[in-house]
């Protein structure tokens, strides 16, 4: 049958579609995005009232981290690894790897990130719902590693989306990504009502 | 009288969890029924051979370990003995037999994975793959062992290994070993005779012998079809002509018997790996090659059967210290070559179980 | 059911074939660019040296010319042969062998996609990794990304 040829939009016009957006965004993409941590520093605007409601809200945030799943490359195999029997990150409540981006408030980039690729995440990270997170994972996320001279590679996660945490390593070990996981959670809990959206 | 539909095109991945890793299929549907797919990859290209050409030798080794990051003893000892073939060196005695096991035990957990993930497709969603994912942490506990990584390894030097097994190795092997054939026992209990399992895969996307061959199919998904290729017994490396091993094969080439291969590899391969432990010899596992290798000119293609298929390497040395060409030849990536005709006519959901049956890896099929 | 060696088919082939078109050198088949599907089809089609597997497809940049290598081997004999092609680097156009072994479909996109050689009678010749837009050929000795 000769159906799958009937299309709006032929592979050609898809490829070059896509082309252009990769390209658009590699034009846009060349400084880092600053790390959105400013707010920590912020604690002196904190007053009385709110902090018992930031108590509640911070601990329910960390509490329940859900991370989307986005696997492009080694590192998910020790992130498949951290949530498989036996370093089980469900303790931390992370129970289930989120198929969806709209159900998720962590995105964890295990793995290297290539401009083809670099579109893909930038609106998987757009489709979250606030307040998210993000922890670049591996010595490709933080600064595109072993693969940073490559012409397809882009050079840290961080060009693309602001990260939280970073977690070094080639592969990090599960006990490292743990305890970025465990920073993380820290760092919500310094967080309150009054200082955010600004 | 059947209702006609209409056709229409669904785009699955790149970030998709059943896709493992960053691929695209756009599938056209009609209803439930694919009619066509078209494979998008790329989407994990990481300029490997490039960057191989860029560096000098030994600091390839690491890169190999990333291309198939579930197998990366069996990708880094492929390239160190095409450049050892380049060089014209041997390895001493036991480096072989430490390279055999590492290999072997690498089959053991990549299969592992690929059991793992087939069953993950077909609904049971985690469950098997908890049980097998307790099984390959051990073996990532004996590789930690030896070389203090967990997954990309950098163990294999040019003539030989990096360093020699600690003490505690061979009794912590000969524990799994042990009890390692119990433990896929226990798979076959849990999913060889399961009902969801047999009526989702029995008879699904049958790769007929001559396609696969056509296709230059390589590694368990051929085998399964009926072709008894195994780069292991056809040309052996290594001392693979030391062990006796059997090269299981299946007939009917469908989802099935693409899984059941993978099951029968892994006890060919434990059996590999306990007569190289008896034999085990004594002495040095490194030739002392120094660190900057300057190969004369010359062109070589080694292969290997790495868990995935034949894995090839064509090197070309120019004389100097960096490769001139670095090829590999993945198997993941040729292996999806037929996907086409495996996966029309069947439902989109049998297309899922017939794509992750063929076992790949992105990070192979990008490079 | 019988392997043969890199001589003997080395001689079945330049009996058949003149030396202009085919020739032995160093343990591989230098063939002519206008000839490969020729001989490439004797190669599979002749039961005694039924070369049905193709196992990889490659090119190598030499600077002036590109060589594009092909190993096959038989499954049936169990030997194996390597083919080598040059290309001129200005008009670097190949037939395909796709018709003959499915085996060189990706393979050849790969190397049209990195290498820049393209494949007369490829069903779909496009870029395989790199996306729609992306200059250059990286696997070419004067690829610079730029950077
Ligand atoms: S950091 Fe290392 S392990 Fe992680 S994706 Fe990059 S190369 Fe792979």
């Amino acid at each position: 049958m000769e159906v799958g040829r009937e299309r709006i939009y032929s592979a050609a016009e898809l490829d070059a579609h896509e082309g252009a957006l990769i390209e658009a965004l590699r034009a846009s993409s060349q400084q880092p995005v600053t790390d959105p941590d400013e707010w920590l520093q912020k604690e002196l605007q904190r007053n009385v009232l709110v902090t018992s409601v930031d108590a509640v809200l911070n601990w329910s945030r960390r509490s329940s981290l859900w991370p989307v799943i986005c696997f492009p490359a080694c590192c998910a195999f020790e992130f498949i690894g951290a949530s498989a029997s036996r370093f089980d990150m469900s303790r931390f409540g992370m129970d289930i790897l989120r198929g969806s981006p709209r159900q998720a408030d962590l995105l964890i980039t295990a793995g290297t990130l290539t401009w083809k690729m670099a579109p893909q995440v930038r609106r998987l990270y757009d489709q979250m719902a606030e307040p998210k997170w993000v922890i670049a994972m591996g010595a490709c996320g933080i600064t595109g590693g072993i693969f940073r001279d490559s012409y397809s590679v882009v050079p840290g996660y961080n060009r693309i989306v602001p990260v939280d945490v970073y977690v070094p390593g080639c592969p990090p070990r599960p006990e490292a990504l743990l305890n970025g996981i465990e920073m993380l959670r820290q760092k919500i809990n310094a967080r309150s009502i009054s200082t955010e959206g600004e | 009288m059947a209702l006609k539909t209409e056709p229409f095109v669904l785009n699955i991945g790149p970030l998709h969890p059943s896709t493992h890793g960053v691929f695209r299929l756009l599938a056209t549907l009609d209803g439930e029924v694919v009619i066509d797919i078209e494979p998008i990859i790329g989407y994990l290209h990481r300029g490997i051979e490039k960057l191989a050409e860029e560096r000098e030798y030994q600091k390839d080794i690491p890169l190999c370990d990333r291309l198939d990051y579930v197998a990366a003893m069996s990708h880094s000892m492929a390239y160190v003995m095409a450049v050892e073939k380049l060089l014209g060196i041997s390895v001493p005695e036991r480096a072989e037999y430490i390279r055999v096991i590492m290999v072997e035990l690498q089959r053991i957990a990549s299969h592992l994975l690929a059991v793992g993930s087939i069953a993950n497709e077909i609904g049971t969603f985690f469950t098997p793959f908890m049980y097998m994912f307790r099984e390959r942490e051990r073996i990532l506990d004996l590789f930690d062992m030896v070389c203090g990584q967990r997954l990309l390894y950098n163990y294999m030097r040019f003539g030989g290994v990096s360093h020699d097994l600690p003490e505690e190795f061979i009794p912590a092997l000969a524990k799994f070993i042990n009890q390692m054939p119990g433990y896929i026992d226990e798979y076959d209990q849990l999913l060889a005779e399961n009902e969801i399992l047999l009526v989702r895969t029995k008879g699904i996307g049958v790769l007929p012998p001559e396609l696969a061959i056509n296709c230059s199919v390589s590694g368990p998904t051929l085998r399964a079809s009926g072709v008894a290729r195994d780069i292991r017994r056809c040309d052996p490396y290594s001392i693979y002509d030391r062990f006796e091993f059997d090269i299981p094969t299946r007939t009917a080439g469908d989802c099935y018997d693409r899984y059941r291969q993978r099951i029968e590899e892994m006890r060919q391969s434990l059996r590999i790996i306990r007569q190289a432990v008896e034999q085990l010899p004594q002495g040095k596992v490194n030739s002392q090659v120094p660190i900057r290798v300057r190969p004369p000119q010359g062109d070589v293609f080694v292969h290997v059967e790495a868990p995935r298929g034949e894995l090839g390497f064509y090197l070309v040395s120019d004389g100097s210290e960096k490769p001139y060409r670095f090829h590999i030849r993945a198997p993941s990536l040729i292996n999806l070559t037929p996907l086409r005709e495996m996966i029309i006519g069947w439902k989109l959901a049998d297309a899922i179980v017939i794509f992750g049956s063929i076992d790949i890896i992105m990070g192979e099929i990008d490079r | 059911m019988q392997a043969l060696s890199f001589d003997e088919i080395a001689g079945l082939i330049s009996a058949k074939y003149a030396p202009e078109m085919v020739a032995p050198s160093q343990g591989s088949l230098v063939v002519g660019g206008e000839h490969l599907l020729e001989v490439a089809s004797y190669l599979r089609g002749t039961p005694e040296l039924d070369f049905d597997y193709l196992i990889s497809v490659t090119a190598v940049d030499y600077r002036g010319h590109f060589e594009i290598v092909y190993h096959l081997t038989s499954l049936q004999h169990s030997h194996s042969l390597v083919l080598k092609v040059r290309c001129p680097q200005d008009k670097p156009v190949m037939p395909s062998v796709v018709s003959l072994w499915r085996g060189a479909d990706l393979q050849e996109r790969e190397v049209f996609d990195l290498m820049g050689v393209s494949f007369a009678g490829h069903p779909n010749l496009k870029r395989l990794f790199l996306w729609d837009g992306f200059k250059g050929y990286p696997l070419r000795k004067d690829y610079s990304s730029g950077t």
